[in-house]
């Protein structure tokens, strides 16, 4: 019985909590907190909701400790410390001072603690900030709206919003000053989109005409819970009589959004605070762990077992030791505690203690020094002038702090092509309509014009459009100061600060409209027939005739033109008034939403309609209907036009005397003839902009209407009827409008051709007017696939008619479906199906995506640096192929592998066949040549056709055949074909397929990667690559957000990765593998130690130095070289990407490398023990005065083997290592001074003292670390010498040329040989060839003086003599005068006989070779080619103005004097067929006057011989 | 996170202050510093690390260290030394029948037992001598040894005279009162006592004056090392404390000088003063030149008297006395010498050897390099 009852009461409890809990899961119900304002809180429906009071910190002051304290310990590492910190409290184990073996854990705890606290109070004070804003709340009290904090906003308040206000909460919109009862907000900070976007006041309040109260609101809404996603609201509000509305993400303002162009919004509070999408949407950064971390963990694990092994050894060792005094124990054989203890156990007991010992092995800063270095270094990225972009004002975003050094091991890159690739500004190109072609010619040539200005932009005066632009810029940005109470009108401001050039790329950057994009210029047959196709409808409207009576090639272009205006979502603002919309009418209409609205506004009789509508909805409110009756009376005869209007053909008068009358209250925008078009896309806008390029205006578009300007026409509304949005399963947009001029209902469709051709009417018949359909059907068809040849973006144009009862029809399920709750995307989309059908074709547009600047360099340099580029792109086929030729991703020469399979066994085949074709490829060449191209494609492989055939395979797939490639079974032979190919490009992929072929990648490959992309659908391959990398585009923020790094340019991706990459991962590497040095290489002098102290634990290092060793002494210069150090210079690091491989090939630090260091450590460590252990041995010395010796000659060791390994020493390095030495000498002067009788068991009273004036120490400081650093400082001399890897070699050389570098330092960017077209000369191969075969003299290097060819014959004939004279430093400089034809030609009319004497120079020069000092060296090294090609693309220091001052000196004067100024011809080999030509002409017809270029060999020569000195 | 969006929002449109100043704000780009530092362009010296330029350092480095290391060689030859062990583990030494007897019982008080060992000077030892007693196998590192001692007690502090630190044990009390100088260093003191004498020609001894003050460090003797209560009275002082358990006498009763008694005993101070390596000598005496014609010790047979007490064959130990001349850089070590002549040889040889890689290979590198 009890148990029965007691079950049931269980049963009871689990059912209410059940339901409680299902009331909670399934949705939000809203109440109006006015309604509960007498009531108490707990009564009010509404409690349960969080308030708006934002909390983003995450500790409290009580919370803080434990908290932090629980996080930290999450990293093992803290907790290993911590344990062996705990260790030393026992005394049986103790080796330290338990407090002072405590405080390097604590420090580190601490500083991680006070990093935790910063962050924190940041956080905490900005929450503040935040929840101190003002907002208007409705107070019931006081009857009106009252400033409230943020933070004091509950859910169920009522908030009046007003312009430029920032939206406090999540908001449902229930009033708005617009006529529309529309609402505009910028939702740039949620999602990085700059358009405005259009919020509807909620359906039953749209009507409701009078000023909103909130006393009177008593509806109930019902929504979901809170949740992310920002593109989602659902829900429905009840109304008191039972009448329910449904709500979408129109009706919701979202928290953070700012409203614009709206006076004033009224809405309740529907989630607020942490509830609201805002901050549902706002995680932390990621945490990735970088390949080179994941490296370094098991080299720790390493540490560990070394650890272990030591303390094992010394445990045996002690156990030996004591077991052979027997039971006789020694006086100094202290028993602990009074206890004998056994060997055995002793041993065990000196286990633990050689851990608390040896502790130091495990670096306990490792870590953080890491996360500092990261830091820094994500400091430098984000510094970084060359990765900034002037034109957004945007610079790189590292949104992953700890994977820097992943950028410096990339091996694979994918992209995306559309505004990654392509700048996404969608360019008009091309059209065809009804069949017909229109080449757009001159546009064509335009946007050539606009391609070859972007480079000059800069420095061009602001046109006259763009500075028109400024004005409207600046008051945009005025907007941001303006006080809120002034009126939104009212934000010009008149001293513009604003560069015109800024102004213009704002404007560009919020709407789509950059002048190339605008100004499109009409295709004069075209621009004709449209004149005609209006003149004609102008004068058949005047005569009242029916419109139908058209041509069907003229009404076609007129309704290609409309179609291209109405059928987008395009916003219209003025220039002056930006994001303020053009009012185009009076009359209020709300879009057709119910079946009541609709045969109210299709019968015949409009009054009666307008009275029924009054009479139906009790709301609408007296001014609104005079508004309307007015706009009525207005118009001559009202009843006239009823009756008219359902006469199809007859020109409504009402309607276009309307328009006429607006052209009066038009705004200014009209004046310079210009309106701003803000657009969802790109695309939509370049359409819109081509239509008025055609005079076919988009003037205003209102929720139910759009309004086109047309020539002849004047003004025209559509009255809009839907807009059936698009999506990307669908692929199209269509519009549903009432034609004014036929009183047509007409669906304008816009989508892709795929999409499009599909639904077009079929033409069963065989008449002639059906017939001509078809042509013209195929023509488009032709002319489609042509566009796509041609790397343009195809769209179909189509229209269908509607009968009314069709529309009806149609009308009534689609009501349904918008006003289901469930499924309600699903019905919508069936009932846009449902309508998109037998259309009727229009026309065809090619729009061009322009590659974005740099974008083939880019590739080309990347492929250089050994990176595979894969492009997955969703476009066609062609499409994708053309601009994969544009952006050099495929090569003409190349041959291209095409995989297109309707199934899963025609893939299989195709991608057998493709494997056998390659591998017949590589059979065929031979085996030497295929080994060294693979071996050295990465400076080869393109020069040469002939020699890099096997690697120039391009493959192309299509979306299709990748899903079946990437099936289980044949994945790995995809993955074959892929790898064999140079570049890959995959097609028509969807988001889903991009991160499988990168997830494939990156799994089977074991390959690091990354993806750059900037749209939605990039996301889930940035999320899924090593490294994301988004572009800040156009496109809008979520590839961003869910990127590691964001760049504004595809281009820049070349110098973070090359530069910045390859510097963080060799920085990086280096100071792991040094800090694994430095602490094996001191706790091994203690282990030393063991085998003279009866392996006891003792150590003769003092605990101080111990502890605080790496932690203070030594762990600056570390930091400042991981942080600052550079193997090669920036400028090096762009000119031969080759050098990247170092680090995709992790040379910096292989496995190996780690126990060279080791071993390293150890000996190093030997000398720093046994050079003191034999120079005192024997003697009176104390524990400490001899540990304290040892432990400087450790600092100073441990500090000069970085200077060996520190590249490049700037000031911050040579502070850093004097502080080092400097705070360990006052340290240890103050301490050894500080306290006679403390720190036991040291006690150093004056041992540092003593030792300063003990010559015997100073000996021992100079000799020790000479001994210990020999053999590593020999094994880098020698290896730098004989066997010197790129890098290193590239290190030599910047050397030298670093001192002229650093003149034009200040002009990077305009310096010519940094342009990468210039400088990627390599001498290829065959070249190389012909010149040793031919037996051609060389210069030897016996003759360090190189031919010198001056570049000016009339005055700059440099002879030999002379350069002997030239400082040798300047030797190389001297070495690379180069020869351009062009300048000598234009500089030299008489040039015939001042360059004999030159060139008579040269005959001798070459009569004097010796062949005998030729030396061929059989070991070919690339590298210096590479090194001598370097040097020929160094830019000359001469200005055509100082060609009168021959010597190098004067060069470089020159050159100071004219930064920059080097003009790029007279400073470069112009191409390698150039330096091979000029090779060949020199040797072959030395009297030649125009020889192209001569780069000696020998000027090798010179270098060497300045590193000789 | 929050920070940075919302204050981006901020300037996005909330009126926040005067005009004026966020105006400025606003305006200001996101464009980097142009600077050498932010840019990474500091100035900075790249070494480079290839034959050529490291050649001279090689050189530079042999040529200095080749004549340091013959001075310090020099230097430590013309030290002069003599080291006569006199452990007694053999039974022909002569202080075999010393050692055997202590080897028995050892903690009993007996006789202190006496032995000679007598030992020839083939040359004089021209300056001022020092007196060493050495020991070997003698752990004074051993951890818990080193930590086996009350610094506050030994520096005079009353109470921890009376309670002595807990790193002492097991040496810390013995029959319920605190050990003073506690701890197991103390309790190890050395206490052999070694005596020199000059034999004459003719047989007769002359004690040669040992001086036993300035053998410990100064800092030691007069900051480190205190007297509880001052130098006074000292019996008193420790009358509430016992004496180390090996040690025969109370630590009062180790001089009768008052400056050198009690914890500032030299010898005690330098005993305490522990050694880094397991064979270790500790200053014992100095033998002061009486003047500048006769040598500290002339040529000649002396003898050395010990009187035997400390015990070694239990760590097979040895004990040794060394009489040695001092240079400025210490006692008799040719290792430095020798070191700095080797380092310095090698480095010149590398650098020969470097010399020649690079005329053979170093332009090899940089010029250019034809492909077969």
């Amino acid at each position: 019985m009890a148990r029965a009852s007691e079950e049931s009461a269980m049963e009871q409890k689990r059912r209410t909590r059940k339901k409680s809990k299902k009331k909670e899961s399934k949705s939000r119900s809203v109440h109006s907190n006015l309604l509960y304002a007498s009531f108490t809180a707990e009564e009010n429906p509404n409690r349960h909701y969080a308030s708006n009071k934002i909390k983003t910190t995450k500790y409290t002051l009580l919370s803080f400790l434990p908290k932090n304290l629980f996080e930290q310990f999450h990293r093992f590492a803290n907790v290993y410390f911590v344990f062996i910190a705990l260790l030393n409290f026992v005394p049986l184990v103790n080796a330290f001072q338990p407090e002072l073996a405590l405080a390097p854990v604590v420090f580190i705890l601490s500083v991680t603690a006070i990093k935790d606290i910063w962050e924190d109070y940041r956080r905490h004070r900005s929450d503040m900030e935040i929840n101190h804003m003002d907002c208007l709340v409705y107070c019931r009290n006081q009857k009106k709206y009252l400033e409230k904090y943020w933070k004091e906003i509950q859910v169920g308040d009522f908030v009046r919003l007003r312009c430029n206000e920032i939206i406090p909460a999540d908001v449902l919109l229930l009033s708005s000053s617009d006529p529309d009862r529309l609402c505009y907000i910028e939702t740039a900070t949620l999602d990085g989109e700059t358009n405005l976007k259009q919020r509807q006041v909620v359906r039953s309040f749209a009507d409701l005409d009078c000023e909103f109260d909130p006393i009177r609101y008593n509806s109930i809404t019902e929504c979901e819970k809170p949740n992310n996603d920002l593109n989602r609201f659902r829900g429905y509000i009840v109304h008191k009589n039972g009448r329910r509305d449904g709500l979408s993400k129109d009706n919701i303002l979202l928290r953070g959004c700012t409203i614009r162009n709206t006076e004033e919004a009224i809405g309740i509070v529907i989630y607020a605070g942490h509830e609201t999408k805002a901050m549902l949407n706002n995680n932390g950064p990621r945490y990735k762990r970088s390949k080179l971390e994941r490296q370094m963990n098991v080299d720790v694990f390493w540490c560990v077992i070394i650890l272990f092994t030591m303390c094992l050894f010394n445990a045996v060792g002690h156990g030996l030791w004591v077991w052979q005094y027997g039971d006789k124990r020694p006086v100094f054989d202290v028993s602990p505690e009074g206890t004998d203890l056994s060997p055995v156990l002793s041993a065990v007991y000196l286990f633990l203690t050689m851990i608390i010992v040896f502790q130091v092995l495990i670096p306990i800063s490792l870590y953080v020094s890491i996360e500092i270095v990261k830091i820094c270094q994500v400091y430098f990225i984000h510094q970084d002038l060359d990765l900034y972009d002037e034109e957004t004002d945007s610079q790189l975003q590292c949104r992953a702090l700890n994977i820097t050094e992943d950028l410096g091991q990339i091996q694979y890159i994918f992209s995306d092509k559309t505004g990654t690739l392509t700048e996404n500004k969608m360019v008009f190109r091309r059209c065809t309509v009804a069949g017909e072609e229109y080449s757009h010619d001159a546009n064509a040539r335009r946007l050539a014009m606009y391609q070859e200005n972007d480079s000059e932009e800069e420095d061009f005066i602001p046109k006259p459009d763009t500075l028109s632009r400024r004005d409207s810029v600046t008051s945009h940005q005025s907007n941001k100061f303006v006080h809120r109470t002034q009126s939104t009108k009212s934000h010009r401001r008149t001293g513009s600060r604003a560069e015109a050039k800024r102004a213009s790329i704002l404007s560009k950057h919020t709407a789509f409209s950059s002048p190339m994009e605008k100004d499109i210029t009409p295709d004069p047959k075209l621009l004709e027939k449209m004149n005609d196709c209006a003149k004609q409808l102008s004068v058949m409207r005047n005569l009242g005739q029916h419109l139908s009576n058209l041509s069907p090639e003229l009404s076609d272009v007129i309704d290609f033109f409309v179609a291209l205006t109405i059928c987008n979502t395009v916003i219209v603002s003025s220039p002056n008034q930006p994001r303020h919309k053009v009012r185009g009418r009076f009359e209020l209409k709300s879009p057709v939403k119910t079946i009541e609205d609709f045969i109210r506004r299709f019968t015949p009789s409009r009054l009666t309609s307008a009275s029924n509508s009054s009479s139906f909805t009790s709301l609408v409110t007296n001014k609104s209907f005079l508004r309307t009756c007015s706009s009525h009376l207005s118009s001559p005869s009202t009843d006239a036009i009823n009756k008219l209007e359902d006469e199809p053909g007859r020109f409504t008068h009402s309607e276009y005397s309307l328009s006429s009358q607006q052209k009066v209250y038009s705004i200014e925008g009209t004046e310079d003839g210009e309106l701003r078009y803000e657009a969802e896309s790109p695309d939509e806008a370049a359409l819109v902009y081509a239509a008025r390029a055609y005079k076919c205006a988009l003037f205003g578009r209102l929720p139910d209407q759009v309004t086109v300007e047309l020539p002849y026409l004047g003004k025209l509304n559509f009255e809009l009827l839907h807009i059936l949005g698009f999506d990307s399963t669908r692929k199209r947009m269509s519009v549903v409008v009432r034609h004014p001029l036929t009183n047509e209902i007409v669906v304008y469709s816009k989508g892709a051709d795929s999409a499009i051709m599909d639904l077009i009417k079929p033409f069963p018949s065989t008449d002639i007017k059906s017939k001509h359909q078809r042509r013209i059907l195929s023509k488009t068809q032709n002319y489609l696939n042509l566009y796509a040849a041609d790397g343009l973006r195809t769209l179909c144009i189509a229209k269908k008619v509607l009968t009314k009862e069709e529309y009806a029809h149609w009308l009534k399920s689609h009501l349904e479906a918008e006003s289901a709750i469930h499924h309600r995307e699903e019905l919508l989309y069936q009932s846009a199906v449902r309508l998109e059908t037998n259309l009727q074709l229009l026309g065809a547009t090619g729009i061009e995506d322009r590659l974005q600047d740099g974008v083939p360099e880019t590739i080309a340099a990347l492929r250089k640096a050994g990176l595979q580029v894969w492009v997955l792109t969703g476009d066609k086929q062609e499409t994708a192929i053309n601009i994969a030729y544009s952006c050099k991703l495929l090569d003409h020469e190349e041959e291209v592998l095409t995989l297109n399979a309707d199934s899963q066994e025609a893939c299989a085949t195709l991608l057998d066949e493709s494997l056998h074709y390659i591998q017949s490829k590589f059979l065929n060449n031979t085996p030497n040549y295929s080994v060294e191209d693979k071996e050295v494609d990465f400076s080869f492989s393109h020069v040469s056709s002939s020699f890099s055939t096997v690697c120039c395979l391009g493959l192309v797939i299509d979306g299709r055949t990748l899903a079946y490639a990437l099936d289980k079974s044949l994945e790995d032979k995809f993955l074959a074909v892929a790898r064999s190919c140079r570049s890959v490009l995959c097609c028509r992929s969807t988001p889903l397929q991009k991160s499988m072929v990168v997830k494939l990648v990156r799994n089977k490959l074991k390959v690091m990667t990354l993806a750059v992309g900037d749209g939605a659908n990039d996301v889930s391959m940035i999320q899924v690559a090593d490294v994301g990398v988004g572009i800040s585009g156009q496109e809008g923020m979520q590839a961003v957000m869910a990127s590691d790094f964001a760049i504004p340019r595809f281009q820049y991706l070349e110098k973070l990765l090359l530069v910045h990459g390859h510097w963080c991962y060799s920085r990086l590497a280096n100071m792991i593998l040094y800090f694994f040095y430095k602490n094996a290489m001191f706790v091994a002098l203690l282990f030393w130690y063991q085998f003279y102290c009866g392996f006891s634990g003792s150590s003769m290092v003092d605990q101080w130095y111990l502890i605080f060793f790496n932690l203070m002494f030594s762990s600056f210069p570390q930091l400042v070289t991981g942080i600052l150090d550079k193997d090669v210079s920036s400028q090096t690091l762009l000119t031969l990407p080759q050098l990247y491989k170092n680090g995709q090939n992790s040379e910096e630090y292989k496995p190996h490398m780690f126990w060279i260091n080791m071993i390293d450590a150890f000996y190093q460590s030997c000398c720093c023990f046994f050079i003191p252990y034999f120079a005192y041995l024997d003697s009176d010395v104390d524990m400490f005065t001899w540990g304290t010796p040892i432990t400087t000659l450790a600092l100073f060791t441990i500090l000069m083997h970085l200077g060996i390994e520190t590249k490049t020493w700037t000031w911050l390095n040579w502070a850093s290592v004097v502080f080092s030495i400097a705070l360990f000498f006052t340290v240890a002067f103050c301490y050894n001074a500080s306290c006679p009788t403390c720190y036991p068991p040291s006690n150093p009273y004056w041992t540092m003292q003593r030792l300063m004036g003990d010559p015997m120490f100073y000996l021992l400081c100079i000799l020790t670390p000479v001994v210990a650093l020999l053999p590593r400082y020999l094994y880098r001399v020698l290896q730098g010498t004989l066997f010197p890897t790129p890098v290193q070699l590239r290190r030599q050389l910047d050397k030298y040329i670093q001192p002229n570098l650093s003149i034009t330092h200040k002009n990077q960017k305009t310096e010519p040989w940094l342009d990468p077209d210039n400088h990627f000369q390599p001498f290829c191969k065959p070249f190389l060839k012909d010149r040793s075969s031919a037996g051609e003299q060389l210069p030897s290097r016996k003759r360090p003086e190189t031919p010198k060819l001056s570049e000016n014959g009339s005055a700059g004939v440099i002879n030999t003599s002379k350069s002997y004279s030239i400082d040798k430093e300047n030797i190389c400089l001297q070495n690379v005068h180069l020869w351009d034809p062009s300048s000598t030609q234009k500089n030299l009319p008489n040039s015939e006989t001042e360059t004999l004497p030159f060139t008579k120079d040269i005959v001798d020069f070459d009569s004097t070779f010796n062949e005998e000092d030729f030396v061929l060296d059989s070991v070919l090294d690339f590298s210096d080619f590479n090194l001598l090609n370097w040097i020929t693309s160094t830019p000359l220091f001469k200005s055509p103005r100082h060609l009168g001052e021959p010597t190098a000196q004067n060069f470089l004067k020159t050159a100071e004097s004219n930064r920059g100024g080097c003009p790029q011809s007279s400073t470069h080999i112009e191409s390698k067929e150039g330096v091979a030509n000029g090779q060949e002409e020199q040797l072959a017809c030395t009297t030649a006057t125009d020889v192209k270029a001569v780069v000696s060999v020998s000027l090798k020569e010179g270098i060497v011989e300045t590193m000789l000195l | 996170m929050m920070a940075s969006s919302y204050s981006a929002k901020e300037e996005d449109g909330h009126p926040s202050g005067a005009a004026g100043t966020s105006n400025s704000s606003a305006m200001k780009s996101k464009k980097p510093d142009n600077t050498a530092f932010k840019q990474q362009r500091l100035p900075a010296w790249q070494p480079i690390l290839t034959a050529g330029t490291v050649l001279p350092a090689f050189f530079v480095i042999g040529l200095i260290f080749i004549p340091i290391g013959i001075g310090l060689f020099v230097t430590s030859n013309n030290i002069k030394e003599i080291e006569i062990d006199y452990t007694g583990t053999d039974a022909s030494e002569p202080c075999y029948s010393c050692s055997d007897k202590s080897k028995g019982n050892s903690t009993e008080p007996t006789t202190p037992c006496t032995c000679e060992v007598s030992f020839n000077l083939e040359e004089p030892f021209e300056s001022n001598v020092f007196m060493y007693y050495g020991l070997s196998n003698f752990y004074q590192n051993h951890r818990r040894y080193v930590k086996s001692r009350d610094d506050s007690q030994l520096n005079g502090d009353i109470s921890s005279l009376t309670n002595p630190s807990k790193e002492c044990e097991p040496y810390r009390e013995s029959e319920k009162k605190p050990i003073a100088p506690c701890g197991a260093i103390a309790n190890s003191l050395f206490n052999d006592t070694l005596k020199l004498f000059f034999v004459f020609p003719n047989g007769s001894k002359s004690e040669i004056p040992l001086i036993k003050k300035g053998i410990a460090w100064w800092t030691d003797k007069n900051v480190k090392f205190r007297n509880p209560g001052g130098n006074n009275n000292l019996t008193a002082v420790f009358s509430g404390t016992i004496k180390p358990v090996n040690w025969k006498i109370p630590v009062y009763e180790l001089d009768t000088d008052p400056d050198n008694n009690g914890f500032i005993n030299e010898d005690f101070i330098v005993w305490m003063r522990t050694a880094a390596l397991p064979t270790f000598r500790k200053l014992y005496r100095l033998i002061e030149k009486k003047n500048s014609i006769t040598p500290a010790l002339a040529r000649g047979n002396y003898t050395l008297e010990i009187i035997y007490n400390y015990p070694v064959d239990k760590f097979e130990g040895r004990k040794r006395m060394i009489l040695s001349t001092i240079s400025w850089m210490g006692g008799k070590n040719p290792f430095l010498g020798i070191a700095y002549i080797t380092v310095g040889s090698v480095c010149f040889f590398l650098g020969v050897v470097l010399l020649i890689i690079h005329h053979k290979y170093g332009n090899r590198n940089n010029s250019a390099d034809i492909p077969n």
